[in-house]
């Protein structure tokens, strides 16, 4: 690929604005992974008895395991978001700004 | 006698907590069993489709992109249950329900700890990977810096990775063995060299990928079986199976109330890093991303492999606990009828005497087939990262020079896989009667420390230069070694030392860290000539890393 091409996506703002936007959306969804799981890890560490109630009378469901399961379905549930997003929205940006760099082109 | 015993089982479960604790696996030492004459005739069934496909794959591996990423024509939903084969073991089927077994909720914890890892990959790596990557994983970090010295030490680190992987595997493979099929040591280490290298050898990824397809989709049947026939005894209630596991564990109420397993917050948090960080180097993972069409397809490999790996955390969280009482009230299932003693067989053997109690020798024949083709087709995938580190970076880029024609590479990546084959063999026969949990400690640490900090900076920092590189990944290579040693896995239980010199199991914490630090201070301070062209040359992989604009494309048949 030549770098004239690359310099021309580079000066795009149609780029800027994909790479940014794609860009804040991954680490905010990243950060909501990293204090989510630690501060279950925190929890775990420091107040295992919280962990230990059980919020539903005439059940043996803890608030350990709940957020066990909550932790699972909710990264999974992440994921797709984020699947679905860039699969979608984002491709079809870069797609644009792809397309636009090779009709200069010719 | 029996304190004895339940002493003996005790070693056993701590040696094995330490192992599953990295997904990847060290298995303590077992008892040879009788020959079981149904696991051998599924597994030999499971080998015979295996060598169809290979021998299907043959005739689709001409190129060395056939051979290194499947000519990059493998779907998402296909990549996707084969990075969750690569990381549902023998160990973590064993291990873990083993683990939730005596540990109760714990083992929960350290689940989500192997989990978490998967949505920040997909996050803040697999489009940029899938963009960059060709082949191996320092086709990246060599994409802006000095080709041959950037790559040897990519492809140090990857071998290192790969054979201390390597070489945990084939020892826990001979141990399973002897326990779930009544062979011996040797002869079961043989077995999977030989066929890891045939299929390896003439099938390259397309055999690798389906093997672990395969595989995948029998662990993931497998164990749903066994969960649904052991919940039928409890009327599929969660509270009926809780209650009564709690009325008869020695643990009690506390079995379903975290422990002291990770009360250490240090060694939680060091674990966390060390799994989720080390997930992100690990050779055999990162070229998974290079086998599929494009970041799309990169993308949906993530879903699908967290979703698969997700349901089989929980699935295996269930057997653990049907365990307690399905197992652990059955004398039979005891050294001598006497409950609470001695497992036969050792405590890795929990989810198998689960599958004999719910279903009889057919499904345990099918559930140690299972363990043993896990085995293989992890084995297989190790071997295809360590033979495409040693004929992609070292033979073709680094020795050659680029200059290599593509037959004689392939031909170099044949030989590699070949002799790979027989050091693993060789490796694991001679360390047959260690523990082998500080080499999978190892793995992940250096894969942590060496090859993920100057991965990630490789793709996010415009400064990173070619001095700084080689810093932060010798440093990090080098204390996640010398961490390891000094820890307890090396330091006591193989050294023999009163007390260890590194009070944790995994040195991602400190040795992670370091790595950075050189590689950010070392190209901060560097002002030669060269690292100003790398800097200068960021701007363009920028633009391909985010849009794939001139990235390696499927190669069509």
């Amino acid at each position: 690929m030549s770098s004239i091409a690359y310099a021309r996506i580079r000066n795009n703002p149609q780029f800027a604005r994909l790479v940014a936007t794609r860009g804040r959306f991954a680490w905010f969804l990243s950060a909501i992974v990293f204090i989510v799981f630690f501060s279950f890890v925190l929890a775990v560490a420091f107040a295992p008895d919280f962990l230990a109630q059980r919020p539903f009378a005439g059940s043996n469901i803890t608030i350990g395991i709940l957020a066990g399961l909550f932790q699972f379905i909710v990264f999974w549930v992440l994921t797709l978001i984020y699947v679905r997003r860039a699969n979608g929205e984002f491709d079809d940006l870069n797609k644009a700004i792809l397309n636009a760099a090779s009709r200069e082109d010719a | 006698m029996r304190a004895m015993n339940s002493m003996h089982s005790l070693a056993l479960s701590a040696g094995l907590f330490a192992s599953s604790a990295f997904a990847g696996d060290a298995i303590s030492q077992t008892t040879k069993q009788p020959i079981n004459l149904t696991a051998i005739g599924m597994f030999f069934i499971f080998v015979l489709m295996t060598l169809a496909i290979t021998y299907w794959a043959a005739s689709r591996t001409k190129s060395t992109a056939d051979f290194y990423t499947a000519g990059g024509g493998i779907t998402g939903a296909q990549n996707g249950m084969a990075i969750a084969g690569d990381y549902m073991s023998a160990a973590t089927l064993l291990g873990l329900t083993a683990m939730m077994y005596t540990r109760g909720i714990d083992a929960y914890i350290y689940m989500i700890a192997f989990f978490v890892g998967w949505p920040v990959i997909l996050f803040l790596m697999a489009e940029r990977l899938r963009n960059l990557g060709k082949f191996t994983f320092a086709d990246i970090t060599a994409y802006r810096l000095n080709q041959g010295k950037v790559r040897t030490m990519a492809a140090i680190s990857s071998l290192i990775v790969v054979c201390f992987y390597l070489v945990a595997q084939m020892v826990g493979a001979g141990q399973l063995i002897k326990l779930l099929f009544g062979l011996d040591y040797g002869i079961a280490l043989v077995v999977v060299g030989a066929l890891m290298m045939v299929y390896v050898t003439f099938g390259g990824m397309v055999a690798t990928t389906w093997v672990q397809i395969i595989k995948a989709g029998m662990l993931l049947f497998g164990g749903t079986t066994v969960v649904i026939l052991a919940m039928s005894q409890f009327n599929f209630s969660f509270d009926e199976l809780t209650t009564r596991a709690i009325d008869v564990h020695k643990l009690g109420a506390k079995l379903l109330a975290p422990g002291s397993l990770l009360a250490d917050p240090v060694t939680a948090i060091s674990l966390g890093l060390g799994l989720m960080f080390g997930t992100a180097g690990l050779p055999h993972i990162l070229m998974r991303f290079f086998t599929v069409t494009d970041a799309k397809e990169a993308r949906k490999s993530v879903l699908y492999a967290s979703g698969i790996v997700a349901y089989f955390f929980n699935v295996v969280a269930l057997m653990g606990l049907a365990a307690i009482i399905i197992v652990g009230q059955n004398p039979e299932f005891f050294e001598g009828g006497d409950i609470g003693g001695a497992i036969i067989g050792g405590g890795n053997m929990v989810a198998m005497h689960l599958a004999k109690a719910v279903g009889g020798d057919i499904l345990l024949g099918f559930l140690s087939a299972v363990a043993f083709a896990t085995i293989l087709a992890v084995v297989s995938g190790l071997a295809l990262a360590g033979a495409s580190a040693i004929s992609h970076d070292i033979y073709s880029r680094v020795i050659m020079k680029g200059k290599a024609t593509e037959k004689a590479e392939l031909r170099m990546s044949k030989f590699a896989t070949i002799g790979l084959g027989i050091v693993a063999v060789l490796l694991g026969l001679a360390f047959e009667k260690m523990n082998v949990a500080f080499m999978v400690a190892l793995a992940f640490g250096v894969a942590a420390s060496a090859n993920f900090p100057v991965l990630i900076l490789s793709m996010y920092w415009k400064g990173l230069t070619t001095r700084g590189a080689l810093a932060g990944g010798y440093l990090g290579l080098f204390s996640a070694v010398t961490l390891v040693v000094l820890s307890k896995s090396v330091w006591v239980d193989v050294f023999g030392n009163a007390a260890p010199l590194f009070p944790y199991t995994q040195p991602a914490l400190f040795s992670m860290p370091l790595a950075f630090l050189a590689a950010i201070v070392v190209s901060n301070m560097d002002r030669s000539r060269a690292a100003d062209a790398e800097r200068d040359a960021f701007g363009d992989q920028y633009v391909r890393a985010q849009t794939g604009l001139g990235a390696a494309s499927a190669s069509s048949h």
